[in-house]
C-alpha cells in the first residue's frame, strides 16, 4: 500500500473563517429538521452543541432530519456533534437521518458506530462494610510486618557477608552515598539543631530564671541534645533526605527494569544495591549526630550568653552532668536509627509496582514507615534505658 | 517554498554549546512537509533523527535557522506565541508518555478539557471518538500501566488527535511493537491521514513501516550532519546513488575494513 499515491484532502485555510456556525431547528409534518450551516469545529461548536442536542430532546419521538447541506468544514470534534445528535435521537426513540453531508465528511461519520461509543462507564468498585474493609486492613498491615522482618534479616546475612568479605562491598558506592547522605546534608542538620539549641535555651530559660537555675539550662541542653533530641532529630531529617532518596531511586530502577536485570545477571539486588547503601548511612550518620550534638550545644550557648552565663561555665556544667554513657547511648541509638531508616527505604523501593506515580508513592511510604519506626524504636530504647539504669 | 507546504524547514542548524565548544548535530539543514502528507524522517542511531523533532516541535533551540509551521515561525516565538503554535500539532512520544495517574480516557479529554469550551458531555464524547478511531474503547478505563506498548502507542496518537491538530508529530511509532501490532498501527496511520487530512511526521527507521505509510521521506547522515537523500520510499531504494542509503534501504552491513 504505497502510500505516495493517495491524494492528500485540502483542508480549508482558516477553518472556522468559513461562514458563520449556526444550528436552526424548523418544526413541520412529517418531520422535523435540525439545519446545520458553516464550520463544525473545536472554534465553533461549543456555543451551539448545547442548543441542537436540547433541540433534539425537546423533539422527542417525531422523524427527525439533520440538514447538513450549510455545512463547510467538519473536523474530529464536528464528526463527535453529529454522532451525539444521532446518539441522542436514538435515546428519545426518534428516527433521526442526517443529510446532505458533504462526500469527504460522511465518509468520517461513516467510520464510527454510535451506538458502540455509549456509556461503558465502568463498574463500580464493590463496597466493602467497614468489618470487611478493617479486615483487609490489619491483613495488609500484618503482611507489610512480616515482609519487614523477613527483608531485615535477609540484610542483616548480607551484611554479615560483607563483612567477612569486604573486597566484595562497592566501596566507590559507598563512598558516594556517604558523600550524598553526610556531607550534603550538613546544611540541614545545622539549620535544625542550631535552631533546636536557641529554642530549648530560650524556652526552658526563661521560667528557670524566676528561681535563679539559669545555669541549669545547660544540663538541660546537654542532657536532651546528646541523648534523645540530638540522634532523633538526626534520624527523621535522614528519614525525609536519605529514605525518601533511596525508595526513589531504587523504585525508579525497578520501574526501568534495572532490578530484573540486576537479578537475571545473577547479582543480588540486596547485595548489590542495599548493603552500600546502609553501611554508608551506618558510617555517616553517628557523625551527623555528634555534629548536629555540637552545633545545638553552641546555639544553646550564645543564648546562655544573654542570660549572663559564659560559655566556660555553660560547658562545665554540661560535661560535669553528661556522662560517657548518656553520648555513648545517643550514637548507639543513631546507629539503630540510621539502619532502620536506610533499610525501610531501600524495601520501599523495591517494593515499588507500576509507573511514576508507584515511585512517589514509595518516596512517601519509605518517610512514614521510617518515622513510624524510628518513635518505635525510641520508645523501646527509653524501657531498655531505664531497666539498664543508663 | 511551495504554498502547499505546512513545515517548512530553512538552513537549520542545532547542536550543543558546551564550555565555549560547538558541537553540531545538523548543518544547514532544509526541506519542507506538504499539507496532508506521511513524512518520515529516517537515518541511523546517532544521525539526528529524534533531535530535528525536537527541534520541530519547539522543545529544543536550533543553533541557526528557521521552522515554520502552519505559516508561524516557532523558532523567533516568545514563550506564550510558541504555546499557541503548539496547539496546531499533537506528539506522540516513543514510549506514549500517558499520564500515569490518570486512566486511557482521561488522558485524552485532559487537552479537550484544557483548551476547548465544550460541555462535560461533548469532551467525553469527543475523547471517546479519538479512542474508537485507534481502536481502544475498551480500554477507556484503564490505567496505561495496565496497557501493552501497542496499545500505549495507539492512547498516545488519540490523545495528540485529541484537539484535531494539523499536524501529528510521531517517534518511533513501530519501535518495540512486534510485526503485527506494528502493521496494524501504520495501517491506523494512513488511514487517519486519508480520512481526517491529518499531516503526520513521523520518526522512524523501520523499512516495513516507511514504505507501508511514508509519501515521501528524507535520510538523515550522521558524517554529513545533513540530508543525503529526498524522495518517495521506492526512489530511494531504487534510484539512490549513494552507497549508505543503498545499505540502509537493502539491510546489508557496512563494509568490513580490512
Amino acid at each position: 500500500m504505497p502510500g505516495a499515491h493517495r491524494i492528500p484532502i485540502k483542508l480549508p485555510e482558516n477553518r472556522s473563517m468559513n461562514g458563520t456556525t449556526a444550528v436552526e431547528f424548523r418544526r413541520g409534518s412529517p418531520e422535523c429538521v435540525v439545519a446545520l450551516s458553516g464550520a463544525l469545529d473545536a472554534q465553533s461548536l461549543p456555543p451551539i452543541w448545547p442548543k441542537a442536542r436540547a433541540a433534539v430532546r425537546e423533539n422527542g419521538t417525531a422523524p427527525l432530519r439533520v440538514d447538513a447541506a450549510g455545512v463547510t468544514y467538519c473536523d474530529g470534534s464536528g464528526i463527535a456533534f453529529l454522532l451525539d445528535l444521532l446518539r441522542e435521537g436514538s435515546r428519545q426513540g426518534s428516527r433521526i437521518t442526517i443529510t446532505n453531508l458533504a462526500p469527504r465528511f460522511a465518509e468520517l461519520l461513516g467510520q464510527f458506530d454510535h451506538a458502540a461509543l455509549d456509556d461503558m462507564a465502568p463498574p463500580p468498585a464493590p463496597r466493602l462494610r467497614l468489618i470487611e474493609e478493617l479486615g483487609r486492613a490489619v491483613l495488609r498491615l500484618g503482611a507489610d510486618l512480616r515482609d519487614q522482618v523477613v527483608y531485615l534479616l535477609q540484610v542483616d546475612l548480607c551484611m554479615m557477608y560483607s563483612l567477612r568479605h569486604p573486597s566484595r562491598v562497592r566501596w566507590n558506592e559507598v563512598l558516594g552515598v556517604a558523600e550524598q547522605t553526610g556531607v550534603n546534608g550538613l546544611p540541614v542538620v545545622t539549620l535544625i539543631a542550631f535552631l533546636m539549641g536557641v529554642v530549648l535555651a530560650y524556652q526552658s530559660a526563661v521560667p528557670m530564671r524566676q528561681f535563679g537555675a539559669e545555669i541549669f539550662v545547660a544540663n538541660l541542653i546537654g542532657l536532651s541534645l546528646l541523648r534523645e533530641l540530638g540522634p532523633l532529630m538526626t534520624a527523621v531529617v535522614l528519614a525525609g533526605r536519605t529514605g525518601a532518596a533511596f525508595a526513589a531511586e531504587i523504585g525508579t530502577m525497578k520501574v526501568n527494569e534495572e532490578i530484573d536485570a540486576l537479578t537475571t545477571m545473577a547479582l543480588d539486588p540486596l547485595r548489590f544495591l542495599v548493603v552500600p547503601r546502609v553501611i554508608a548511612t551506618l558510617l555517616v550518620t553517628p557523625l551527623l549526630t555528634i555534629y548536629a550534638g555540637i552545633v545545638g550545644l553552641i546555639g544553646g550557648g550564645l543564648v546562655m550568653l544573654t542570660f549572663d552565663i559564659p560559655l566556660v561555665t555553660y560547658f562545665k556544667q554540661i560535661i560535669g552532668v553528661v556522662a560517657i554513657h548518656d553520648f555513648v547511648g545517643g550514637l548507639f541509638k543513631s546507629a539503630v536509627f540510621a539502619f532502620l531508616v536506610s533499610t525501610v527505604g531501600c524495601l520501599r523501593g523495591l517494593q515499588t509496582q507500576g509507573g511514576p506515580r508507584a515511585v512517589g508513592q514509595a518516596a512517601t511510604s519509605a518517610v512514614v514507615s521510617a518515622i513510624v519506626l524510628i518513635v518505635v524504636f525510641d520508645g523501646l530504647f527509653a524501657v531498655l534505658f531505664n531497666l539498664l539504669r543508663i | 517554498m511551495s504554498t502547499d507546504a505546512i513545515i517548512e524547514v530553512e538552513n537549520l542548524t542545532v547542536g550543543y554549546v558546551h564550555d565555549g565548544e560547538q558541537s553540531v548535530i545538523l548543518k544547514d539543514v532544509s526541506f519542507e512537509v506538504l499539507r496532508g502528507e506521511v513524512f518520515a524522517i529516517l537515518g541511523g542511531s546517532g544521525s539526528g533523527k529524534s533531535t530535528l523533532l525536537k527541534h520541530m516541535i519547539g522543545l529544543q533551540r536550533p543553533l541557526a535557522g528557521r521552522i515554520t509551521i502552519d505559516g508561524d515561525d516557532i523558532v523567533a516565538a516568545g514563550s506564550a506565541a510558541r504555546r499557541e503554535i503548539m496547539r496546531k500539532f499533537g506528539v506522540m512520544y516513543q514510549m506514549g508518555a500517558l499520564f500515569g495517574s490518570m486512566d486511557t480516557l482521561e488522558n485524552v479529554r485532559l487537552p479537550l478539557e484544557e483548551f476547548t469550551d465544550f460541555d462535560d458531555e461533548a469532551i467525553d464524547l469527543i475523547a471517546r471518538t479519538k479512542l474508537y478511531l485507534v481502536g481502544l474503547l475498551d480500554a477507556l478505563h484503564r490505567a496505561p500501566a495496565e496497557l501493552s506498548g501497542g496499545m500505549q502507542k495507539r492512547a498516545a496518537i488519540a490523545r495528540a488527535m485529541a484537539l484535531d491538530p494539523a499536524i501529528v508529530f510521531l517517534d518511533e511509532p513501530s519501535a518495540g511493537l512486534d510485526p503485527i501490532t506494528s502493521a496494524e498501527l501504520d495501517r491506523l496511520i494512513v488511514r487517519l491521514a486519508r480520512t481526517l487530512g491529518i499531516t503526520f511526521v513521523v520518526v522512524t527507521h523501520e523499512l516495513p513501516s516507511i514504505f507501508a505509510i511514508a509519501d515521501r521521506v528524507i535520510m538523515l547522515d550522521q558524517k554529513t550532519h545533513g540530508i543525503i537523500a529526498t524522495g518517495t520510499p521506492a526512489e530511494l531504494r531504487d534510484h539512490n546513488g549513494n552507497p549508505w542509503v543503498h545499505r540502509f534501504f537493502n539491510r546489508e552491513p557496512e563494509e568490513a575494513t580490512p
